[in-house]
């Protein structure tokens, strides 16, 4: 029992226990619109792992989630509720495709030039936000929202001035090819590069029918930072002390508004390397008119609950949720459900993971009628 | 670390498992796909045959449910499947880095014909066209160039200036106030079309009547934001104009909502709209997108050759026109309109499509 209870317990156990009720909720959404659940769920996977371009679709579709999750994740250890990843996000992919449009210098100055520019872009988005709550104390939550309708509309503003825009399309012109950070963006499509793949099926498959890039990996190794600053670094231990409880941090002697702000930027700046990687990363390169929000940072905020608020779970979270997104559409396609279902299904997970809580009573129980045996 | 490995091993067994069946699928993709290419070669055997054809389309991101002309496009795949009882399947774009993932899906779930819909989606259908030599692409609202577009690609466009044309003819013989409104979506080659299209019809009209109307055009630089379609209306009809014709797909709802709240007319685009504002919408500038997938859809399945070449749909195929009940409309505007479309198939009118060709036709 004790065992159960402990089980119970860890976070990873009530994201997985969310996962299953998601899939049976889905499943009588399903039965209930005269689909098979069964073939529903086998197009979903096959539509994630059937082939190995799939499966590299999934993980560039996962890289700018995890980040945008790793952003929410990061604020939420210390109380905030960066609900603006999405405004930080569109705020810096327009900085990077404005710079990688106009700025043509050779690859290794242009590529750390434009992740700093969409870092530092990002940055400021979150920074604003901070600055606002640790000088004024306004709510982080609303002017987040509101910079995220600041951030759309100046964007579609800008695709739309002439110096950007690309005539007869929707969106700008894209970024120059020195600012690609594809996998050997030129290399494959070369005569001895097209000649090398024809060897390996998959492998020619993988790079040239899908933007294999290098985000997934700046995605882990931030990951991985992000946990090393908040449990390992001074500053980390006090921004999670501002989180736990801001007057006690504040009675210790640290410094709350600056832990706020710099959490903050931080925030900011994981969605802006977001944006950098998804423009560099993958076509097209550009940005185009926003009829309404992309979801980039909505979604990260999704892979933070499921992750459980840790920043290595965010991974896990991301590549799932990643799966869901790209791997969904083939229900559609295959038994013909509205893509609609695996929104729903996603949403049941969250809806789940909210309730994690109540798993944790669960948990509590078990144990207490253990003792009470005893 | 355990649970983690556990994980990790589950998913791979999923894998394991969804690959071996992905091996089964695609033998039967190179039988079909040997199919396909013996049905191009019997071009008489065609009916016989077509439910083993499969047609698909990407959406662009405004969505299968847009009002507009993804759903048209839609609606003529799925009146292909009863007339012909090919496969049919959509795929929805949520952003534009969707276009290229979203049409290599389509070609391994070995469709015969693939549309993109929307000039959006261009460069995005001429690298698929490049990689898959064996799919035919075709696309609604752009044309490559001739010389250097891939064989197995083909543009559909829209003589949209023609039923710009009769509308604007329209608006000119209603209007009281001698002012009338355009509102746009994006500047853009297309949306020229209906543009100079309806500014040559109203002068039209206008020259029939002898007197002046003014036109006032706007963009709404979106064309999905109908608050900013609803504010431009508002604005011209506080301006006396008592009609607006709009082409800014999802912008456009605003217009005519303002059209409703001003209670004047608005002209709508694309389908009949008049089910937004049965009292307000005066007629449509019918664009059937529907009718040109289906069509160009159909001459794939027959085996003719489609690829390399640009359709183009006007009045003369029943692709534009403006719908047959208007019941705003006086019955003699109606009929003067109808007489105006017979000229125009003819060839005796010609509606301009942009700013130089409508400069040559105001000057006759």
């Amino acid at each position: 029992m004790q065992l159960t209870a402990k089980i119970l317990k860890k976070p990873i156990t009530s994201a997985l226990i969310s996962v299953v009720f998601g899939f049976l909720v889905a499943a009588v959404v399903l039965s209930a619109a005269g689909y098979n659940p069964w073939q529903a769920f086998g197009a979903l996977f096959s539509g994630m792992f059937a082939k190995p371009k799939y499966f590299s679709n999934v993980i560039i579709k996962a890289t700018p989630i995890i980040l945008t999750g790793l952003s929410v994740a990061f604020a939420f250890k210390t109380s905030l509720f960066n609900i603006g990843a999405e405004g930080q996000y569109i705020f810096a992919a327009m900085v990077v495709t404005l710079l990688g449009m106009k700025l043509n210098m050779p690859a290794v100055l242009q590529i750390p030039v434009l992740v700093l520019a969409g870092v530092a872009a990002g940055g400021i988005w979150g920074g604003i936000v901070g600055i606002l709550k640790a000088k004024y104390g306004i709510h982080e939550v609303i002017t987040s929202i509101m910079l995220n309708w600041i951030a759309l509309y100046l964007s579609n503003y800008v695709v739309n001035l002439q110096a950007f825009h690309q005539p007869n399309s929707t969106g700008t012109y894209p970024i120059n090819t020195s600012g690609y950070v594809m996998l050997l963006p030129t290399w494959k499509y070369s005569d001895s590069g097209k000649a090398f793949l024809k060897r390996i099926p998959w492998l020619k498959e993988v790079m040239l029918k899908t933007d294999v890039n290098f985000g997934i990996l700046v995605a882990v190794l931030m990951a991985v930072l992000m946990w090393f600053v908040l449990y390992r670094t001074t500053k980390g231990f006090e921004m999670r002390a501002v989180g736990l409880n801001r007057d006690a941090a504040e009675f210790v002697g640290i410094n709350v508004n600056r832990s706020l702000l710099e959490s903050m930027v931080i925030s900011g700046a994981l969605s802006g390397l977001a944006a950098a990687m998804s423009v560099m990363g993958m076509a097209p390169h550009n940005i185009s008119t926003l009829a309404a929000f992309e979801n980039n940072g909505f979604n990260g905020l999704s892979v933070a609950f499921i992750a459980g608020g840790s920043p290595v779970g965010c991974i896990f979270a991301g590549l799932l949720f990643g799966g869901f997104l790209y791997g969904g559409k083939n229900v559609q396609s295959e038994i013909g459900a509205p893509s609609e279902i695996i929104d729903i299904m996603i949403g049941t997970i969250v809806f789940f993971v909210a309730l994690s809580t109540v798993i944790s009573k669960i948990a509590d129980r078990l144990a207490k009628g253990d003792a009470s045996h005893a | 670390m355990k649970k983690i490995v556990a994980i990790i091993l589950a998913l791979g067994m999923m894998a394991s498992v969804t690959a071996c069946s992905s091996g089964s699928s695609s033998s039967s993709q190179a039988s079909s796909a040997a199919a396909s290419s013996e049905e191009a070669s019997s071009e008489a055997s065609g009916e016989g045959k077509s439910s083993d054809f499969k047609a698909a389309m990407v959406t662009d991101t405004g969505g299968v449910n847009d009002q507009s002309f993804n759903q048209s496009s839609w609606e003529g795949l799925q009146s292909l499947n009863k007339d012909t009882g090919a496969k049919v399947s959509y795929l929805e774009s949520k952003q534009a880095a969707d276009y290229a993932t979203n049409l290599d899906k389509l070609a391994d779930d070995d469709n015969d014909i693939i549309w993109g819909i929307g000039y959006a989606m261009a460069g995005a259908i001429g690298n698929a066209a490049k990689q898959n030599p064996d799919i035919s692409y075709a696309i609604v609202d752009n044309e490559y160039d001739e010389k250097t577009m891939p064989s197995n690609v083909t543009g559909v466009m829209f003589r949209a200036q023609e039923s710009s044309f009769l509308v604007g003819y329209i608006a000119g013989k209603t209007t009281k106030t001698n002012k009338v409104g355009f509102v746009g979506g994006q500047t853009s080659a297309i949306i020229d079309q209906f543009q100079y299209g309806y500014q040559a019809g109203v002068d039209y009209a206008a020259k029939e009547l002898n007197k002046t109307i003014s036109v006032s055009s706007q963009y709404a630089e979106s064309f999905s934001d109908s608050a900013k379609g609803k504010a431009i209306a508002s604005k011209m009809f506080s301006d006396g104009c008592d009609i607006v014709f709009h082409a800014a797909g999802g912008a456009g709802v605003g217009v005519i909502q303002a059209a409703k709240e001003a209670d004047k007319y608005a002209i709508g685009v694309d389908r009949d709209q008049s089910y937004l504002a049965p009292e307000n919408v005066l007629t449509s500038a019918l664009k059937l997108a529907g009718q040109a997938v289906e069509q160009v859809s159909k001459d794939a399945i027959a085996g003719k050759d489609i690829g390399g070449k640009t359709y183009t749909f006007g009045l003369k195929e029943g692709a534009v026109g403006i719908p047959e009940d208007n019941k705003n409309l006086s019955k003699s505007v109606y009929e003067d309109a109808m007489k105006i479309q017979k000229q125009i198939i003819e060839g005796t009118i010609v509606p301009p499509y942009d700013k130089t060709t409508y400069a040559e036709f105001s000057k006759k």
